[in-house]
Formats: structure tokens, sequence, C-alpha cells
């Protein structure tokens, strides 16, 4: 698969703060890739410089081996849908889709009626006379979309484009937003400091924090195989226990937890010494019997799932996740029970 | 829910009995610095002068024609058009259109540039702005005339430089009328243009850029547009008081440039006046900026329908 966009040590500052430290990605052509991380990540920057409203300090942009990182916004084939949509207020929506093919001057006629399909695309044909503000959120949203998609972008950057809508539109948008890049088969690079909405979209994330990539991978690296602290703390829910690692036997760590409880898991590239160790909490089930004994303080029904917060006898917190099904047996608070973890439940963090 | 709406919203007689004498005060102002001065104007339109000075108490229509029709030194010959009037309103017209172009050209960058700076100094700068205008109008138009004239701080340095060998004329020009106008309005131009560009949202502008406009596309098809409604707040702001300005064209200009400010301004000083006709040219003066500012509201009304 060729490479739509690769940033080489893209360094970005604002006066004496750094908004990104040396950032290098590769991004495949026709995917669905994420930038996600907190706000003041550099997530946002990073798509910014992509499209050309910020200049880097250091460092290359390339966009299928073109270097463009010192083209004007307006020479760069990408476009961008914006997070507050950012729709010419004074045009129509049919206006404002045909605008971008009017700057790369398609005819009147041929403009008029690609930026027609658009909104067709967009199931929005209805509302082409109408303008802006006479439309909901989730309406112009699809405008937006629309009008970036309409010349044809070789990559359309989203800026946390849903985060302005409520739960139920986002979640119909998170579909049709896939759909719509594998129809296209335009490479979109998507920002937003969603997990969830990064998980259930893409085909590869980015995971940034402090200006840095912490961790590139699929959905499902990153959320079962977190690097770090950061990356296994801000993708789901997790328990973090400081463990020690006594020695590395080749891909296997020998790991002795607070209680003197030791466990076998993968070394995940860690050398002999004091770790993290993040444990999913609907990767562990109670059991009658076993080494890894815990009190319940509090369990919190979440509908779907029952969350129990135990603590360890060596003093650790943990949570532990069930399934609410009827067989499911609630354990009241103060009970004693045994945490069983299943094999490759416990994952090494290198810091 | 009827507990919820605001008291008097939907209880027509509650809502006047609060709202009707608050709004009292808004009244009397409009009635007595507006309405009764333009009444009174009015109807001296169609009173007869006195000779020195003030109305008689007939009515008549005489002002109305003096303005428009000449007939004759003894007013016994057939009418014809009357042109020196029309002439003059019409120059004042052209001095007040070019006067505002003015402004524009130069209040629009001066406003982008204020409503582009960090908050903190924003201030700073209208305060600039509007620094001048703490001092008389008078003053200002007479210090302006010391500026420009023969032998003035304009011209000296210029001809003690080589660069000119004969003093700029600029004084008892058309372009002196303008350079006045345009020195005593020009804020009127900046402080709505600015307000416009300070709302702004300058992601229409990364839009049009990502959607391949360049700089100027971007101004005349997304930055003008949108901030147009300052725009035209400002000409209006500066074209109605320079078609009615006296004092730079009394200080500034010559016999060439006479405006209907100084027409107006003529017919009530002393003995030599005509109240009624400077009172009908007032009105007709006043008919002519309504007219525009009709045009003005009816297109804003169709802009706002689409």
């Amino acid at each position: 698969m060729s490479t739509a966009i690769e940033i080489r040590s893209a360094v970005k500052r604002y006066g004496t703060t750094t908004a990104l430290h040396a950032v290098s990605l590769e991004i495949a052509d026709n995917a669905f890739f994420t930038l996600l991380g907190p706000s003041g990540c550099g997530k946002t920057t990073l798509l910014r410089c992509i499209a050309g409203f910020e200049d880097l300090n250091e460092g290359e942009i390339r966009l299928f081996g073109q270097d463009i990182a010192r083209l004007d916004p307006n020479h760069r084939p990408v476009n961008t849908v914006f997070q507050h949509y950012a729709l010419f207020p004074h045009m129509t929506v049919l206006e404002n889709v045909a605008f971008g093919l009017k700057m790369i001057g398609v005819s009147l006629d041929d403009r008029r009626a690609r930026a027609g399909r658009m909104l067709e695309m967009v199931h929005l044909s209805a509302f082409a006379d109408r303008m802006p503000t006479q439309l909901s959120g989730g309406q112009q949203q699809r405008v937006a979309l629309a009008r970036a998609l309409a010349p044809e972008p070789k990559v359309l950057l989203l800026d946390e484009p849903l985060s302005a809508l409520d739960l139920k539109l986002r979640q119909a948008m998170r579909v049709e937003l896939k759909t719509l890049q594998e129809e296209t088969g335009i490479t979109f690079v998507f920002v937003t400091h969603d997990q969830e909405e990064a998980l259930t979209m893409s085909d590869r994330i980015a995971v940034m924090s402090q200006g840095r990539v912490q961790q590139v991978g699929s959905a499902r690296e990153i959320y079962e195989a977190p690097v770090n602290r950061f990356v296994a703390d801000f993708i789901g829910e997790t328990n973090l226990i400081e463990v020690t690692v006594e020695r590395i036997e080749g891909d296997w760590a020998r790991v002795i937890l607070p209680g003197g409880h030791v466990i076998r898991c993968a070394a995940a590239g860690t050398s002999p010494g004091k770790h993290h160790l993040s444990i999913r909490p609907e990767r562990l089930s109670l059991a009658k019997t076993g080494e890894l004994v815990a009190t319940i303080e509090r369990v919190v029904y979440l509908g779907t799932d029952l969350q129990l917060l135990t603590r360890l006898t060596s003093g650790e917190a943990i949570q532990v996740r069930l399934q609410n099904s009827a067989r499911t047996e609630v354990p009241a608070p103060g009970t004693q029970v045994a945490l069983h973890l299943e094999e490759g439940a416990a994952r090494l963090l290198a810091d | 829910m009827a507990g919820l709406t605001p008291s008097g919203q939907g209880n027509g007689s509650g809502y006047r009995r609060i709202v009707a004498p608050l709004l009292l005060p808004t009244w009397l102002m409009i009635g007595i610095f507006l309405v009764l001065p333009v009444l009174l104007m009015a109807i001296y339109s169609f009173l007869t002068k006195e000779f020195r000075g003030g109305v008689i108490w007939d009515f008549t229509l005489a002002s109305y024609d003096q303005f428009f029709l000449n007939r004759g030194l003894f007013g016994d010959e057939p009418p014809v058009i009357e042109w020196t009037y029309i002439t003059i309103f019409w120059r004042s017209i052209w001095q007040a259109a070019v006067a505002t172009l003015i402004c524009l050209a130069i209040g629009f960058p001066t406003a982008w540039f204020i409503a582009t700076r960090p908050p903190r100094s924003r201030a700073i700068w209208l305060f600039l702005i509007t620094i001048p205008y703490w001092v008389n109008l008078l003053i200002r138009t007479v210090s302006l005339k010391f500026l420009i004239r023969d032998n003035g701080p304009l011209n000296e340095p210029l001809m003690a430089l080589g660069l000119i060998t004969d003093p700029l004329p600029l004084v008892n020009t058309n372009l002196a009328v303008q350079l006045g106008l345009f020195y005593s309005y020009l804020p009127f131009m900046v402080l709505p243009i600015y307000a416009a560009v300070e709302r702004y949202n300058f992601a229409l502008s990364e839009a049009a850029a990502d959607l391949y406009a360049s700089r100027w596309v971007t101004l005349w098809e997304i930055v003008l547009p949108v901030v147009k409604p300052g725009i035209i707040a400002g000409c209006i702001l500066v074209f109605v008081p320079s078609l009615g300005a006296f004092l730079a064209p009394d200080l500034l200009g010559g016999a060439k440039t006479f405006m209907i400010g100084s027409l107006i301004d003529e017919q009530f000083r002393g003995s030599q006046g005509n109240w009624p006709f400077g009172a009908a040219a007032a009105m007709i003066l006043m008919t002519l900026v309504l007219i525009v500012l009709m045009f003005y509201a009816r297109a804003q009304a169709r802009e706002g329908a689409r």
C-alpha cells in the first residue's frame, strides 16, 4: 500500500512552548487514520500543519512523495472539515459546496452538478438553497463534509468534526463517516479526543500526548497492547499496578506483584526492574479460590455491566468489570474473593 | 408553564402597564429632539421670509419654487429649471461620495489592523483613533488649513528639498474639502468596520484558503461580504454628515466648492438670510438622505429574506 502522508521530525514551537516534538508519522493511502489525544497534546496543531494553516519550524511533510511543508494552504491538495464547520454564512448550501470547485476553475454547470451529487451523498439535496444558519448542527456538519469532499482531495482532514453534535447524532455520523471513507477511497486524517470515536472508526490510530506520538497501531493493538502508562490509561479503563520484573526468559517476563504473587506475561521489550502492569477490568473475573485475594469495597451497577471496586490484600485498588447476565452473582461489599487473571490479560508497560 | 413565562409576555395589558412608563424617557427624547425640530423645519419651509431674518406666518410654496425654478428677476417670466441649487446639491453629493470612498480606502485597512491585534492592544489603538476627536471640529479644520496652505509645513519642506518648485495648490480646491471631510469623519468609518471585523470568524478565511482561494479572492468573496453590514454602516455614517457639512467646505474650499451645508448655514445667518428657503433646502436634503437609506433598508430586507 502506498503512503499518502509522511511526516518527518516535524517540530512546531509557539514562543517558548513546543507543540510538536520531532513528530514522525506515516499515513497509508486509502486509510482512516486518527490522531487521538487529550486537549493540548498537539493533534490539532499537527493537522493544521498538514493543512498549511501553521508552518513547521523544522521537518518535512510529504504528500504522495511531494514536500508540501512550505506551500500555502490554497496550493495543497488536501481539504479540511473544521470543528465548528466554518460554513460561509452569506452563501447557500449549494454555493458553499461548490466554492472549492469554483476556485479550481470548474465551469458553472459542472460545479452545480458535482455539488448537487455531493449533497445527495450526504442526504441534503432538499436543502441546497437554504442558508447555513437555517440548518441544524448535524446538517451543517454534513454540508461541511460535502464542501470538503467536493474538490476530490487526495487527503481529507477532519478536526474534531463530531464534537459539537449530540450523542445519538455522533454515533450515527461515525458509521456514516467510515462508510464515506470506504466509498470514496480518500485518505481520512481524523482528529479527536474521544477514544471511543477513534476505536470505532479508525484503521490506524496515533495516540499523542505532550507533543509526541506515543503509539501508532490498529484499534486492537493500542487497546490490547499499549506500550506505556499514558496509552494504557487514556484508552479505555485500566488497572495500573507497580510491579517488579524479576527476569526475562525469551519472550516472557517473570513478574512479581505487590503481594508477592508471581505471574508470567509477555516481556514486550522490557528489562528487569520496576515497571507498570496494565490489567483491563473486563479481563478479570471472580473465582472461588486463588492466590490473588481481594476484598470487595463497592459494587456499581452500570446496566450492561457491574463494576466492582476491590482492594488487594497488599493494598492496591483493583477494578473488575463483570457482564450483567441473569447468572451473575453479585457479591456483597466486604466479602473476600479471589481474582482470576486470564492468560495474557496483563500487559507489561515500558514505564 | 404559565408561571415560567416572563411576566407580561403572555399578557398584553400587564406588559403595557410595566413597560410603557419605562419607555417614556425614550419617547420624550425622540419627541423633543427629533420630531419637534424636524416638524418645525418642515413648517418653516412653507412660510414666508421676513426681511431681517425670521418668518411671516403666511403659508406658501415659494421656497421650493425658488429652489427648483427660475421665473426671472421679477418673477413674471415663464419658469425654467433653476440649476444653481441643483448644481450645489449635485456637487455636495459628489464631494461626500469621494470623501466616503477615501474614508473606506483608509478606514478598512485601519479597522482590520486594529481588529487583528491582541485584545489588550486593541483598546489602545481605538483610543488613539478617537483622540483627535477630543478637539473641537472647527479648530481641527483650521489646523488642517494651516497644514496645507502655500507656505505651510507641508509645502515648505517639499520646496526646500527641491521636490516641487511651486507650492502644491491645495487650499480652496475640491481635494482640500475632501481631505477635510475625510479627516472629520474617518472614525465613523473605522469604528463600525472594526466592530464587524472583530466579530469575523477567521476560520472562514482558513476554509476559503483550504478550498484553493487566494488571499485576494478570499477578501472579495468571503471577508467583504461577511463584514458588509459594518462597511455599509460606516459609509452611511460618513456620507450623511459629509453631505450636510459646512465647516470643511467653508474653511478649506472656495466659491467653486460651495456645498449644501454652507448654503443652508448662510440662510440662517444675519439679516441677509432666508429662513424658509434654508428650511426648504434642509428638507430637500433630508428627503434625499432618506431615499438613499430606504433603498439600503430594502436591499437589506431582500437579503435577509433569502
